[in-house]
């Protein structure tokens, strides 16, 4: 076990990945010499992440629950730089793609994932993808119990799982450990809550959440399942699923679905029952396995010392630690957030020097740790307090340190139509002229808290159900239009955005936006965020105010 | 007009087909007709590309345009990263795209 307070693989793990990159290399040849057809190769390279999209092959890499050393990091800076066009796309599921990824390298690449014990499998298809997490799990303040471990224990449960890789559509699961929800945990396929029950640690479960072309919230289905049982629980969920999920039917194909046709009562019924079952078979993770893997997450090596005095006297740096920063549960220590959100930029892309620089910095300040979050920034999550103005100056010479998370400008954006094959308008222009729009930083700090999400399709990857104020890009006669949303969250007041009326060309949208914002700054009361006051004046003002 | 495109195998770059041969640049893309199965089942067999399709396009004083807003971010490259699009130096390329 080393220094690092992360999962490493062992010997089957690294042999798991070592093979699939032999065999997709076979794989590869066999198709640039014309054993394979594109039929016959395209499941075969979608289980390895390489998807063909509008310019070239998109590889997708997993980063599981977000989390990454220095060391990993650095390679997908090496892969940005000698394989892609020196720069890689951070996205809303805490993973990263590359854009320009030539055929014949993608093996190479893999090897080179596999070396820092990474890789690109399930990160396509319909199987259960990447586990995503809480982006300040193991430092949060309000964490009952660090949920890494649980989702490594699914990561490990879940990869290659024979019986779930054909299920009837892909399968997304977020586990948390605090109230206070920062993975859009009710927005997964299932949903897992770390709580407390009687002194004993266990989970809740939420099953059924989604976005896509049918958005729902997850319901509780189960308020507690005992921590060792949390496995056969999930797996007892997925069983239903796999056996009565809509294979005829792709767009009705979730589980969402199945459990909205079934009801939440009946969908539990069965869970209950295939879960009663599966406890005679004892297919819980052995007790130690949990340990061995528990193990790993141990804290870092915190300095007992380490004092909560910051000298705040440079302004800049005073914007920055308020609004980037939030509370760590060791004292002397914060949470940093490096925005991924410069004006004009485009969400979520780092370039391969940023990408090394983002390593130096985790290696030198935050025990070589960060987390890829999903909404598209890095987080170190263990920062001394003593070092984040040595940290934040090092960043904003960079252009790292825009100080605006969780504001206007802070938006998720999909790659819409300037990258993505399923997409129908762009979506990146639009934040990149938000963000100019809003450039001001007064003017976004006197907004607040307002999460602005953008899809360029239907299918949602710019999770624009769940925003404060939401853009949905379609096709209308062939020209990009643009539908504005307002009232979502993916917090623990988790809700889905309405759309407010007839759409907007991009300049259109854009003034709406100022417009609706224009009507809150005006309506609000106290304290309240822009969502609050949405809930409290509801959206007739609203369409009133953009309307007419 | 229709013209033909898909993916290079190898590299995955955009290709227009041009009569007998495929180019990175829409600008030497040939209007196939109606008669394009036979091409598509050809080129896919010689491996020279990865699933061509036929899309319809406009002849212009450029050349072919695609009529879809779609296929024509392909032919000229990301509107939001000018740099790795075709037209590196040309500020106004992105226009023709929209």
């Amino acid at each position: 076990m080393g220094d690092i307070s992360m999962y490493q693989y062992d010997k089957y793990d690294q042999q798991m990945v070592d093979t699939r990159v032999a065999e997709f290399r076979d794989q590869v040849e066999r198709r640039l010499a014309g054993e394979l057809t594109e039929d016959q190769f395209k499941p075969l390279r979608l289980m390895n992440g390489l998807y063909l999209q509008l310019h070239a092959y998109m590889l997708r890499v997993a980063i599981p629950y977000g989390t990454l050393n220095s060391k990993q990091m650095r390679m997908l800076g090496h892969i940005a730089r000698k394989y892609d066009r020196d720069y890689g796309h951070f996205t809303t599921r805490q993973n990263i793609q590359y854009n320009w990824i030539k055929l014949e390298d993608a093996p190479d690449i893999l090897a080179n994932l596999a070396s820092v014990e990474m890789h690109a499998i399930q990160t396509s298809g319909n199987c259960i993808r990447n586990i995503s997490s809480d982006q300040y799990a193991g430092a949060a303040a309000d964490e009952i119990a660090d949920p890494r471990p649980w989702a490594e224990i699914l990561r490990q449960w879940s990869s290659f799982h024979p019986e779930f890789s054909y299920l009837p559509r892909k399968f997304k699961i977020a586990v948390i450990a605090s109230d206070e929800d920062r993975a859009a945990m009710r927005l997964h396929d299932i949903g897992i809550q770390l709580v407390h029950k009687d002194g004993e640690l266990g989970a809740k479960f939420f099953v059924g959440g989604g976005m896509g072309r049918t958005p729902m919230i997850a319901p509780e289905i189960r308020d507690f399942v005992p921590a060792d049982e949390l496995i056969s629980y999930a797996e007892a969920c997925l069983r239903v699923y796999n056996r009565y999920g809509r294979r005829d039917n792709k767009y009705k194909a979730r589980i969402k679905i199945l459990v909205h046709e079934l009801g939440k009562e009946e969908y539990t019924r069965q869970v209950e029952e295939e879960f009663a079952h599966m406890k005679t078979l004892g297919l819980n993770p052995p007790v130690e396995e949990l340990a061995r893997i528990t193990e790993y997450f141990a804290d870092p090596a915190f300095d007992k010392d380490a004092s909560d005095d910051l000298d705040l006297s440079d302004p800049d740096f005073n914007l920055w630690v308020d609004q980037n920063t939030v509370a760590h549960k060791q004292p002397g220590y914060a949470i940093a957030t490096i925005s991924l959100k410069p004006k004009s930029g485009i969400p979520g892309d780092a370039s391969s020097a940023q990408i090394d620089l983002m390593a130096d910095l985790a290696e030198q300040y935050s025990f070589d740790e960060m987390r890829v979050t999903h909404s598209q920034n890095i987080v170190l999550p263990h920062v001394k307090k003593s070092d984040l103005y040595a940290l934040w100056q090092k960043l904003d010479e960079a252009g790292l340190a825009p100080a605006n998370l969780d504001l206007i400008t802070d938006s998720i954006a999909c790659p819409g139509l300037d990258y993505c094959s399923l997409a129908n308008a762009r979506s990146i222009p639009l934040a990149q002229k938000i963000s100019e729009r809003f450039a001001d930083l007064g003017r976004q700090r006197e907004l607040g808290e307002l999460k602005l999400k953008i899809s360029g399709c239907i299918n949602a990857c710019g999770h624009h159900h769940a925003g404060h104020i939401g853009i949905l890009g379609v096709d209308r006669k062939g020209t990009e239009n643009y539908q504005l949303l307002l009232g979502g969250s993916a917090a623990e007041d988790t809700s889905l955005a309405k759309i407010t009326g007839p759409g907007f060309d991009e300049d259109g949208v854009i003034d709406a936006i100022e417009t609706v914002t224009d009507l809150y700054l005006k309506e609000r009361q106290e304290d309240e965020r822009f969502i609050d006051t949405y809930r409290r004046v509801g959206m007739a003002a609203f369409k009133e105010a953009i309307y007419g | 007009m229709k013209i033909l495109t898909g993916n290079d195998l190898k590299t995955g770059d955009v290709t227009w087909w041009t009569g007998s041969d495929w180019s990175r640049h829409v600008e030497d893309a040939v209007d196939v007709g109606e008669n394009f199965e036979a091409i598509l089942h050809q080129e896919e067999a010689s491996r020279r590309v990865n699933v061509p399709y036929a899309i319809e396009a406009e002849m212009t004083d450029d050349g072919p345009r695609p009529a879809h807003i779609k296929d024509r971010v392909r032919a000229l490259g990301p509107t939001v990263r000018p740099d790795l699009t075709l037209k590196p130096a040309d500020p106004e390329a992105g226009n023709w795209v929209i």
